[in-house]
């Protein structure tokens, strides 16, 4: 490679390049993600026992909402990013993305936004406090922490935004003379969708925190009814977002499991069109269904009924999906390396909470699960289930591309078991916990509910415990390691696999030519 | 339903200090452990239970399909059994029939849901009315028709909360004042809040109702037999969400009248004391435990506050400064903040007793006596 | 720019992270401003001026470079994709809005004056639009002086706003005139009619700020003013800053198309600002119909 780069700080601080910038995307989500997870440690050492042992109740709220901030925004979507900017241009045929500069932009918002959240939590009154929902009129009450995480909305919105225009104007442009849409890897669908989505939601979401500032430090009335105004618009225009967010937290995955199972089952993925056509239909009925966060604020008829049956719906696309994965494993030749087991964990696991979903759909049934344990079971069951294993499959499936490097096969398995084992230890009680009648956002405890809440707090230390292996096999896996053939896996297929590995730093300077 | 209300085990939960293993394990084997909802003990209450139980069951059936399919290909369509795979990647018959299928099964889900929906909305022909408010922390019943209103606060003593004390058996299910309810009537609810949302939810009852600031949420409930029924605020609402329960004591018709019989004259004796002159120790007296009951939550039972969040009484420039000053952020609260109007909730006599209190505790020393004439001519 | 066969690769850049620091101090000193920390508004004007300096210089480059002929047809439709898809999300934005509008007068303040709220909670406020509410000042008929305490006057539709409706439908014709200009390479055309509409703008927002002052001082109308104020400031405030942002991009432009810059053939700057223009004219429309005049 003649083309000269600094090295370096400056290499990172300044560049353009898709891999470096995906790289530093990853790395952030690894950072967050640690937060994140100790921040789940401190709740789930309080709820330990009933009583209150290590936090206050008012630190306790904090530790919920910015445990759920950062893990979503700061892990989850980042994350995927990264694998966007790293995979999208190497799949598509592309030497980079098609707005470069932008690209390290859109990164280099987010530790600053980060930093501004973090910041929060040392201001006079803490932290927000209110529930990563941030419902007014409590989140109008907050002090000067509930600021700083609107205005750290605004920046992540404005870092998503930035990147899925670049998403998709370098799907749209960039691919290689011959890849027609329907010749894209399915990875890359999800993206295309997913970005389309980010820009319908994020906007709103901004406009919902905007009239939270107001509503704080200008005396509009949005939502006080004294003025006029509801509390519950807030919620509209917050969930108008926030139920297609959560596609947008599993799409990417959704492509990930699309990649992976048809390697390691050496057989085509089944149903390509279907997949696509039901990606798309999942990303359309998002809009129309986000009051079914909502069933018990007490909406007419009509709306609760509408809503059911909307959220409902989703079943049947995202069924095609399962059943197509399924299908893609049906009589393949399949072996099971680490990212493999990631993919039919994941799949295993997305379907128990995507199955806890539909209960949830079901409005007179959610009016006894809603804001208990069984929401919070049923939502880490599709987030660390669906998306967070499908992010450790990609990166076990990518890495040797990536880094030139095997990784260590029996470690990657241990922490895939370990943190299969310890999260289902933690979350499936939850359920459990639910319906019960143990409410969410809560510090203590009734007796009651004692038994399932250490097993869950034991398999939240275990599960946290499992990610220092993984940390431990990537950073081997980057410094060094048995050298990875180009195509790395047998059953690979792709552009990617045409490629050395590591990947060079621009990957097609020439198009290739795809049949 | 068998499932209803397995237990794995019953027993007295030991008081564990984290981290001692040997004591955790037998913990969790003594340990309570529900499986499934609370046993109703409403119309509506069965009628969801029976709805939870068969969308349940249809979800574990179409698991164990998705897992079975996923098992037998794990089983048999590895490499390691020397199978060559197979070229397919398409099927319209299948990937209609899985378009289908699903969908049926949803409508069929759909239809019983509709049906527990419409019923429960049906608040008309009721026998009595209930007004709910949540406060934070706590919730006023007001039954319009009988002319009683009270507020119920959680009773659970603090000692226990923090490990001191051992947690009693209904540890924060318990409040001073139950709401006291007939059993076989059909009951309307009134939901609404005054500061920030809260949600009224009554588990046995299947009663969660969100309570909205400004406007009001309509449910109804028909208690089939006498008991007492718990639950818990299920919005959160703030720092103390977890401690503001619900107990609601479910009463023949005829206890029922006698009890609202009593809850009047009680109501007319707490009219008549605000008429009298207090004196300053009354006052003192007074003032502590509505302090305790209604201001400690957020201002601190040793008047510290949480910085940035709540002011502290100690030293505070209200509490220090002038009478009407002080009397009014209590009476109509700070627009946009925590501090609620507590003219709302308190009687004269209890607002002149906080006042006189935080005026001359925590370290404050105004020597001043508030008499309840004062706090109502400020009202 | 370096030249990788039919790609274009930009170098690295500073610009992307510089202007991540503006914006972060630009947010820390709206916080700390609404705040009352001392230091905030000092903070504030820090990062706006790292943003504007960034402006200056990266998009500076990106003209260098657009000059020099740097950018193919590719580059070019990412441009247009990038533009579109931004324009996209402000669209969104927007709706957010107005979906608040609509919520609020289609729901909240009818519930609030009937039912229950108005037996028990809000006795005698009747659901009439525009309202600030049960505790809010009163509503007077539009544009009527003299407003007293506890009062206030909602904006009419046919003056300013009416004028301004016109004023903003001829900077499109006029921008579009622009245009036509620019594809016979009609350089006077070009300019005049940029020049136009940059006028037309400065002359938008004028009357716009003489309507808040007159809103504030005579109407009794403020972003207090329950939610009929709020929502009419919130979407009509949003408004007059993309206007202000466009007409600024409307500027620059005409600055560019002075000193020569822009081809028949490639003129995208020229493009993505008339496409942003013709959002803000749109998004105006939707505003006269339903803040101002329903
Ligand atoms: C990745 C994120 C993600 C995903 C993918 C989903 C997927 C779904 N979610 Fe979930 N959800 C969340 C994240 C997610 N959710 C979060 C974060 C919350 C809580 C927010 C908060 O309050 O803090 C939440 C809350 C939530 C609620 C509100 C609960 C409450 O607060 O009371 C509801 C209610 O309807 C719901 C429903 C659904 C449904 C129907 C799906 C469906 O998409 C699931 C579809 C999948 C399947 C159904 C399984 C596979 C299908 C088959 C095998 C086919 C055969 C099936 C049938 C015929 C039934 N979710
Ligand atoms: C992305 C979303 C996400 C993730 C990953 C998690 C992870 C965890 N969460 Fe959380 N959680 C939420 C989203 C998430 N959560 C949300 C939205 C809420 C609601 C908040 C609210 O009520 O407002 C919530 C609330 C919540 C509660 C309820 C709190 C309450 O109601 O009071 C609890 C309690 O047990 C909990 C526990 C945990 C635990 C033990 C984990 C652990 O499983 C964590 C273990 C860690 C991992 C599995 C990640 C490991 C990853 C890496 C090491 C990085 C790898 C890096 C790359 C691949 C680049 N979470
Ligand atoms: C839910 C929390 C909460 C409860 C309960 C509460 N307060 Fe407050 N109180 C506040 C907050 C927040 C403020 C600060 C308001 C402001 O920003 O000026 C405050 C302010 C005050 C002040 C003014 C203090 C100062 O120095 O500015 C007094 C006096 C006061 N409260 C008395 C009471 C009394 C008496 C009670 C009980 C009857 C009570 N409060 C209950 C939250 C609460
Ligand atoms: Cu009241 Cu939670
Ligand atoms: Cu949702």
């Amino acid at each position: 490679m003649a083309h000269d780069h600094p090295t370096g700080l400056k290499r990172w601080l300044f560049t353009t390049n898709h891999k470096d910038i995906g790289t530093m995307y990853l790395v952030f989500a690894f950072t967050m993600a640690l937060i994140g997870g100790s921040m789940s440690l401190v709740i789930r050492a309080e709820l330990f026992q009933p009583g209150l042992q290590i936090v206050e109740p008012h630190f306790f709220n904090q530790m919920t909402t910015v445990h759920a901030l950062v893990m979503i925004f700061g892990f989850i979507m980042p994350a995927f990013v990264g694998l966007a900017n790293w995979q999208i241009p190497m799949m598509i045929g592309a030497p980079d993305m098609a707005l470069p500069r932008m690209n390290n932009w859109s990164f280099w918002i987010l530790p600053f936004a980060g930093t501004l959240l973090m910041l929060s939590l040392f201001m006079p009154g803490g932290g927000p406090a209110g529930g990563w929902t941030i419902y007014p009129p409590l989140s109008v009450q907050g002090g000067i922490g509930m600021d700083f995480t609107i205005l750290t909305i605004h920046l992540l919105g404005i870092s998503s935004i930035l990147g899925s225009i670049n998403i998709i104007s370098t799907i749209l442009n960039m691919r290689a003379p011959g890849m027609t849409l329907m010749k894209m890897p399915m990875f890359v669908w999800s993206w295309l969708i997913t970005a389309f989505l980010l820009i319908a939601s994020i906007p709103v979401l901004a406009g919902a925190v905007t009239m939270l500032l107001t509503d704080r430090h200008f005396g509009t009335h949005f939502f006080n009814a004294a003025g006029g105004g509801d509390p519950v618009l807030f919620q509209h225009v917050f969930w108008f977002f926030g139920h297609p967010e959560v596609y947008i937290l599993v799409l990417p995955a959704f492509g990930v499991f699309s990649q992976i199972i048809p390697t390691f089952a050496r057989k085509p993925l089944f149903g390509y069109a279907s997949m696509v056509f039901a990606t798309a239909t999942i990303a359309f009925l998002s809009f129309i269904v986000w009051a079914h966060h909502m069933y018990t604020v007490g909406m007419p008829m009509a709306g609760e009924l509408f809503f059911m049956y909307s959220t409902m719906l989703i079943a049947v696309p995202t069924g095609v999906k399962v059943f197509n994965w399924l299908s893609t494993m049906w009589r393949g030749s399949m072996t099971f390396e680490t990212p493999m087991l990631w993919a039919i964990g994941g799949v295993f696991t997305f379907t128990i909470g995507g199955l806890s979903g539909l209960m949830l759909s079901i409005t007179p049934a959610d009016f006894q699960y809603h804001d208990t344990y069984f929401v919070v079971a049923h939502f880490h069951y599709v987030i660390i289930g669906g998306s967070a294993f499908a992010l450790f499959g990609a990166i076990f499936y990518w890495l040797p591309k990536w880094t030139g490097h095997m990784y260590n096969e029996g470690l990657g398995k241990l922490h895939f078991w370990l943190t299969m084992i310890g999260f289902n230890l933690t979350f499936f009680p939850q359920h459990f916990l639910g319906l019960a009648g143990m409410p969410r956002r809560i510090p203590d405890y009734s007796l009651q509910f004692s038994g399932f809440n250490e097993w869950s707090t034991i398999g939240a230390f275990l599960t946290i415990g499992a990610q220092f292996i993984f940390f431990y096999v990537a950073f081997k896996t980057i410094k060094g390691g048995e050298k990875a053939t180009k195509e790395v896996w047998e059953g690979a297929e792709g552009l990617e696999w045409t490629v050395a590995s590591p990947a060079p730093y621009h990957t097609f300077e020439t198009a290739p030519n795809v049949k | 339903m068998s499932i209803s209300r397995f237990r794995l085990a019953t027993g007295v939960i030991p008081r564990l200090v984290v981290g001692t293993s040997l004591l955790l394990v037998s913990g969790i084997a003594a340990a309570d452990y529900a499986l499934n909802f609370q046993q109703p003990v409403s119309s509506i209450g069965r009628e969801v239970f029976d709805l939870h139980n068969l969308i349940t069951i249809i979800c574990f059936v179409i698991m164990a399909l998705v897992a079975g399919v996923m098992l037998w290909s794990i089983a048999f369509h590895r490499k390691s059994s020397g199978r060559k795979p197979a070229t397919f990647h398409d099927n319209t018959k299948l990937e209609v029939l899985w378009t289908v299928v699903p969908f049926i099964i949803l409508v069929g889900m759909a239809i019983p849901s509709t049906s527990a929906l419409l019923h429960m909305d049906d608040t008309s022909n009721s026998d009595m009315t209930l007004k709910i408010t949540g406060y934070q922390w706590k919730w006023e019943y007001e039954y319009p028709a009988e002319g009683i209103k009270f507020m119920s606060t959680l009773a659970t003593p603090r000692d226990q909360i923090n490990n001191v004390a051992d947690k009693g058996e209904h540890y924060l299910l318990e409040v001073d004042n139950n709401v006291v309810l007939p059993v076989g009537k059909k009951i309307r609810l009134l939901v609404t809040a005054n500061d920030v949302l809260h949600a009224w939810w009554v588990p046995a009852l299947a009663t969660k109702k969100d309570a909205i600031p400004g406007f009001i949420n309509e449910l109804w409930v028909k208690i089939d037999e006498p008991g007492i029924y718990r639950g818990q605020c299920a919005e959160l609402c703030g720092k103390d969400h977890g401690f503001m329960p619900i107990v609601v004591e479910a009463v023949s018709d005829s206890d029922f009248k006698k009890w609202a019989n009593r809850q009047k004259g009680q109501m007319v004796a707490a009219a008549a004391a605000a008429g009298k002159s207090w004196s300053k120790a009354d006052l003192l007296k007074q003032g502590e435990k509505v302090y305790n009951q209604n201001c400690a939550a957020c201002h601190g039972a040793t008047g510290a506050g949480i910085p940035g969040v709540f002011p502290a009484m100690a030293g505070s420039k209200v509490a220090n400064g002038p009478v009407n000053g002080h009397l009014d952020i209590v009476l109509h609260g700070k627009a946009g903040t925590a501090m609620a109007a507590f003219g709302k909730q308190l009687s004269d006599v209890d607002i002149a007793a906080v006042v006189t209190y935080e005026r001359n505790s925590f370290g404050n020393k105004t020597g001043d006596v508030i008499q309840p004439s004062q706090a109502k001519s400020l009202r | 720019m370096s030249a990788k066969g039919s790609y274009y690769l930009p170098e690295p850049s500073a610009w992307p992270i510089v202007t991540s620091a503006g914006m972060f101090l630009l947010a820390l000193g709206l916080i700390l401003t609404i705040n009352s920390v001392a230091p905030g508004s000092w903070i504030m004007l820090a990062g706006f001026a790292v943003i504007v300096y960034m402006m200056i210089r990266w998009f500076g480059q990106v003209i260098t470079e657009s000059e020099a002929g740097s950018y193919n047809d590719q580059v070019d439709m990412s441009f247009r994709l990038g533009m579109g898809w931004f324009i996209g999300s402000e669209v969104m934005f927007f709706a957010a809005f107005f979906g608040a509008l609509f919520y609020i007068r289609q729901f909240s303040v009818p519930w609030l004056g009937s039912g229950l709220e108005s037996e028990l909670l809000w006795k005698g406020f009747e659901s009439t639009w525009p309202t600030a509410g049960p505790q809010g000042p009163v509503a007077l008929p539009p544009n009527s002086h003299h407003v007293g305490e506890n009062q206030f006057s909602p904006m009419g539709a046919m003056g300013i706003p009416f004028i301004n409706t016109m004023i903003l439908l001829s900077s499109g014709v006029t921008v579009t005139w622009a245009h036509w200009g620019l594809k016979k390479d009609n350089r006077a055309q070009l300019i005049t009619g940029l020049f136009l509409t940059v006028a037309l703008g400065i002359t938008f927002l004028s009357l716009q700020a003489y309507e808040y002052v007159h809103a504030y001082t005579e109407l009794g109308l403020t972003l207090q003013a329950g939610v009929y104020g709020a929502t009419f400031f919130m979407l009509t405030g949003f408004h007059g800053l993309h206007v202000t942002m466009g007409t600024i991009m409307l500027i620059v432009i005409l600055g560019r198309s002075i000193k020569g810059h822009f081809s028949a053939e490639h003129h995208f700057g020229f493009e993505g600002v008339a496409w942003y223009w013709h959002f803000v004219d749109v998004v105006w429309l939707g505003l006269f119909i339903f803040v101002y005049w329903l």
